[in-house]
């Protein structure tokens, strides 16, 4: 006769196996624009490392310089841009003293790509845009998803804010859906100013965007820096 | 993939100087397959009164037609139009009611009193939390990509041709960035002796 009645349940003492998880990503929120120009580009990116409600630090700089003319902004998983850019740096190094000369803008965008697939199944948990002068001089944007896709661009937004920020950036700097778009070359003042009216716009409704702007400016004189305050709560 | 996201669509209603806006896009699909491009979301709830139900498009013309019938019996008991303001009221409370059944639909309310002609514009969610800000409202699966554009070209005191220029610009540079919504668009500008009804051609992509 089967025996009736409920077996107690004693955790310690089970047998049965048990799985567990852990969750290896972080989402740091942070926000990065990109703007290239004929002979310049600039990107921009805001300086909140946050996790949920709570804000880690408001000065935290997620562009990272990779040569003379070349920039990368980062922004997602913390843990996983310390690691990339840690190992990119690394690689730019080795270039250096392999080839005796720095790595060119376009090298290191396929670069990138390369080094963000080959974790294709555990992948960098970042939003990557990669920004530099191309060997014309001429200013030029690198998006990337977190396996490694690029597209290279004039404009890019990318980061917890993207979706509020790539409509604006394709009305204002791309000229989309206008009547009369303009036919000038875009100026260093209009994509700065432009990009810093975006970030204010960001972080009116993006919580993860704020505190500042971390602006960099790649001419072939070399980098400008520049820091524009937004609000903190 | 959430419910209110399987049909697509994008709404926003604006504030302006003495009128108001609403715009809408005019895609119906059932998740990426485009049905139709002629779809209203917008209704004209009365002279001054129009409200817009992003979401499940099943929805949205069922709570138009209860919205409809309710405001009617509304007027006919009271004998006089329904303001903007009580007429949200009923949709929050009408949702409510079905708060662990609801109809999946955020409603935007957009209109002008009946008697002062004072500007009033809100939304809610789909149990009918309202929201009534003093710029503009958002709803629809491309919210985001409207919060950004709203918030950078939206100012206060537009006279209604800039608020016309203005809530088109934010709608159609906002859904050119969600697959989901657009293929074309309906902008109302309420004023107080005039409303006007524009159909825009957009990108069809």
């Amino acid at each position: 006769m089967m025996q009736t009645g409920i077996r107690p349940y004693y955790p310690d003492y089970s047998t049965v196996p048990v799985e567990r998880q852990i969750n290896p990503y972080a989402d740091n929120g942070g926000s990065v624009v990109a703007i290239a120009g004929k002979d310049f580009v600039v990107i921009g990116a805001d300086t909140r490392l946050s996790s949920g409600f709570s804000i880690y630090t408001r000065n935290q700089n997620k562009l990272f310089p990779l040569s003379e003319t070349t920039v990368l902004g980062c922004s997602g998983c913390w843990c996983d841009t310390l690691t990339l850019t840690r190992i990119l740096k690394s690689r730019m190094q080795m270039y250096h003293q392999e080839h005796n000369k720095n790595m060119s803008t376009t090298a290191a965008a396929q670069m990138l790509s390369t080094m963000l697939y080959y974790k294709r199944f555990f992948p960098y948990y970042i939003s990557n845009i990669l920004v530099g002068l191309d060997n014309e001089g001429k200013g030029c944007v690198y998006s990337y998803d977190p396996v490694g896709h690029c597209e290279k661009a004039t404009y890019r937004a990318g980061g917890s804010a993207g979706a509020l920020l790539q409509p604006l950036l394709d009305n204002q700097i791309g000229q989309k859906n206008l009547q009369k778009p303009s036919q000038e070359d875009l100026t260093q003042e209009k994509a700065l100013s432009t990009l810093k009216d975006v970030f204010i716009s960001a972080a009116e409704r993006d919580i993860y965007t704020g505190d500042s702007v971390l602006i960099k400016i790649i001419t072939k004189d070399g980098t400008k820096e520049e820091t524009f305050d937004l609000r903190r709560d | 993939m959430s419910i209110l996201a399987y049909n697509g669509g994008a709404m926003v209603a604006m504030k302006g100087e003495n009128c108001v806006a609403i715009a809408a896009d005019r895609r119906f699909g059932i998740q990426a397959q485009t049905v139709a491009t002629n779809f209203e979301k917008v209704f004209e709830m009365g002279p001054h009164l129009f409200v817009g139900l992003p979401g499940l498009a099943t929805d949205t013309q069922t709570v138009m037609e209860k919205l409809r019938f309710r405001k009617n019996l509304y007027e006919l008991k009271e004998n006089r139009r329904i303001s903007p303001k009580v007429f949200a009221a009923m949709i929050s409370n009408m949702l409510y009611e079905k708060r662990f059944g609801p109809f999946f639909v955020e409603p935007v309310v957009a209109g002008l009193a009946p008697d002062t002609f004072e500007p009033y514009i809100c939304n809610m969610d789909l149990i009918g939390c309202l929201n009534e800000p003093s710029d503009f409202v958002v709803g629809g699966t491309a919210s985001a990509q409207l919060y950004g554009m709203c918030e950078s070209l939206w100012e206060p005191n537009l006279a209604p041709d800039d608020l016309f220029e203005t809530i088109s610009q934010a709608l159609i540079n906002a859904f050119d960035r969600d697959a989901i919504s657009g293929w074309g668009a309906t902008v109302y500008i309420v004023e107080k002796d005039k409303v006007t009804i524009r159909n825009l051609k957009t990108r069809m992509d």
